[in-house]
């Protein structure tokens, strides 16, 4: 297993760890209800340097356009979009931010599980792009995060930019700690936050952050609780290559008036999938969790799976995203019976997502 | 946190306090830790039936479920009703509030000592 290079602080926190993607990382530091809440609340600080950074540089806007299902040219220097890269079949090989550095340059955030499928894929795509170049630097990177109401003013007093004007999905150079640093306003939790990329030991950095007011570390457990109030799919629970972006309700990240990229004819094909993701919601406290099957009341017939499911920490009720029969004629409000673990819990249909910071 | 050497242990991470004809029946912190914060503890009604090795109840926590298995044969004679507000005793005080289940038992199978158990989990 790989460990990013803040295990030693990991360690002397005393953190709990998991396997996740490849990477032994921190679970939780103490309690993880606690991180989560740090999170909505205050600022909680992620390390994240798992996640996969893959440069492009060349004729980068012509090959992004082709190799991804959105439209990367059209985006501004300093911009950031969620996009996916999808297979000629239109699976999912993975969901990225994609970050806008210069003309011809871009930064693809990837996961981790997936960095290799990723590099492999774009790698093959580059075939009629001769001047283009695609660099996995995911070993030079270290990636942190830092998210919650406060975060723009704690991060804000240690950064030598103006953080009030980086809007929302863009990024910016700054140096912190005295090192030049990329700051991407962008998250995995549903709050305000920024995510910070730091060249070499970024253990001054995190040490920084974590002295200030207010902040706390925050764990992989705390991370899946807030992204998943945020109705944010997770790769490998709600994201597959057996789906395409439809399934997933995200049939707008792809942008067909291109006149080709990967996966297009196959996209055009299945606008219609056969399953789809519904949020939805239960009383009490009991969770189904990823794999239950769901039922219409009383019927015996599965009508599919949870992909995600917990008690939410925020809304104190179980939630769960479901991919469900799009036949089976849900709507916002129907109701549906989760069997958990030999129990049948009352579940109905609810908008996502299901948490929203106040503005 | 220590296991406690007055108690007994399972190996699957149960603790036990034996007084007179009453088994107390908790989790281990190594076990709560393992779990992570508990949100939900489903125990079986007094009353009923203990079997050894029988699943009587479920841990759940955010991002697991655990499995409460009687450690021995008897009859549940109470519960730990506090759960139901604040399950997350049984992380923040194993083996005292956050007890789960008391059994009057009818026979003792062999349990582990505080030193067998402290090398079962590598303390």
């Amino acid at each position: 297993m790989l460990n990013t290079l803040l295990k030693l602080e990991h360690d002397k926190l005393g953190a709990s760890f998991t396997e996740f993607g490849g990477w032994e990382m921190p679970v939780r530091y103490g309690s993880d209800i606690d991180e989560h809440h740090s999170v909505r609340n205050s600022c909680g600080l992620f390390d994240i340097s798992h996640m996969a950074e893959i440069r492009v540089t060349g004729q980068a806007e012509e090959f992004l356009d082709y190799a991804l299902i959105s439209k990367l040219s059209e985006i501004e220097n300093g911009r950031a979009k969620y996009t996916m890269i999808c297979d000629d079949q239109g699976g999912i090989i993975d969901d990225l931010i994609v970050y806008r550095l210069d003309d011809d340059e871009f930064m693809i955030v990837a996961n981790a599980g997936n960095q290799h499928q990723v590099v492999e894929a774009l790698k093959t795509r580059l075939e009629n792009f001769p001047d283009t170049r695609v660099v996995d630097e995911s070993g030079l990177w270290s990636l942190i995060a830092m998210q919650g109401p406060k975060t723009k003013e704690v991060l804000g007093s240690l950064v030598d930019v103006d953080l009030t004007v980086l809007k929302y999905y863009s990024i910016a150079t700054a140096v912190l700690d005295g090192k030049d640093v990329f700051l991407a306003r962008t998250g995995y939790t549903g709050e305000d936050g920024f995510e910070i990329f730091v060249e070499g030991d970024p253990s001054g950095v995190w040490q920084l952050l974590l002295s200030q007011e207010g902040v706390s570390p925050c764990g992989l457990a705390c991370r899946d609780t807030l992204r998943l109030e945020a109705g944010m799919p997770l790769y490998g629970h709600e994201l597959n290559k057996d789906l395409t972006p439809f399934a997933a309700n995200l049939g707008k990240v792809i942008r067909f008036d291109k006149p080709s990229f990967v996966g297009k004819d196959a996209l055009e094909q299945q606008k219609h999938p056969k399953q789809k993701l519904f949020g939805l919601q239960g009383d009490g406290r009991r969770a189904a969790r990823a794999d239950y099957e769901i039922f219409l009341p009383g019927e015996s017939d599965s009508i599919g799976m949870v992909t995600s499911g917990v008690l939410s920490p925020t809304l104190q009720v179980p939630i769960a995203l479901a991919l469900l029969n799009a036949d089976a004629g849900l709507e916002i409000g129907s109701e549906v019976e989760a069997d958990v673990r030999g129990t049948r819990i009352f579940y109905k249909v609810v908008e996502l997502p299901f948490y929203k910071r106040g503005r | 946190m220590a296991n406690p050497e007055n108690l007994k242990y399972t190996k699957e991470h149960e603790w036990i306090l034996i007084e007179d004809d009453i088994a107390t029946v908790g989790i281990t912190k190594y076990a709560a830790d393992a779990l992570g914060e508990i949100v939900y503890v489903d125990l079986p009604k007094v009353g009923s039936v203990a079997a050894h090795m029988k699943i009587c109840g479920e841990i759940e926590s955010t991002k697991s479920v655990g499995e409460l298995y009687a450690p021995m044969d008897g009859e549940i004679t109470g519960v730990n009703g506090a759960l139901d507000q604040a399950p997350d005793q049984v992380n923040q005080d194993p083996f005292g509030d956050g007890w789960l289940i008391k059994i009057r038992y009818t026979s003792l199978p062999d349990l582990l000592s505080s030193t067998e158990y402290d090398a079962l989990v590598g303390e």
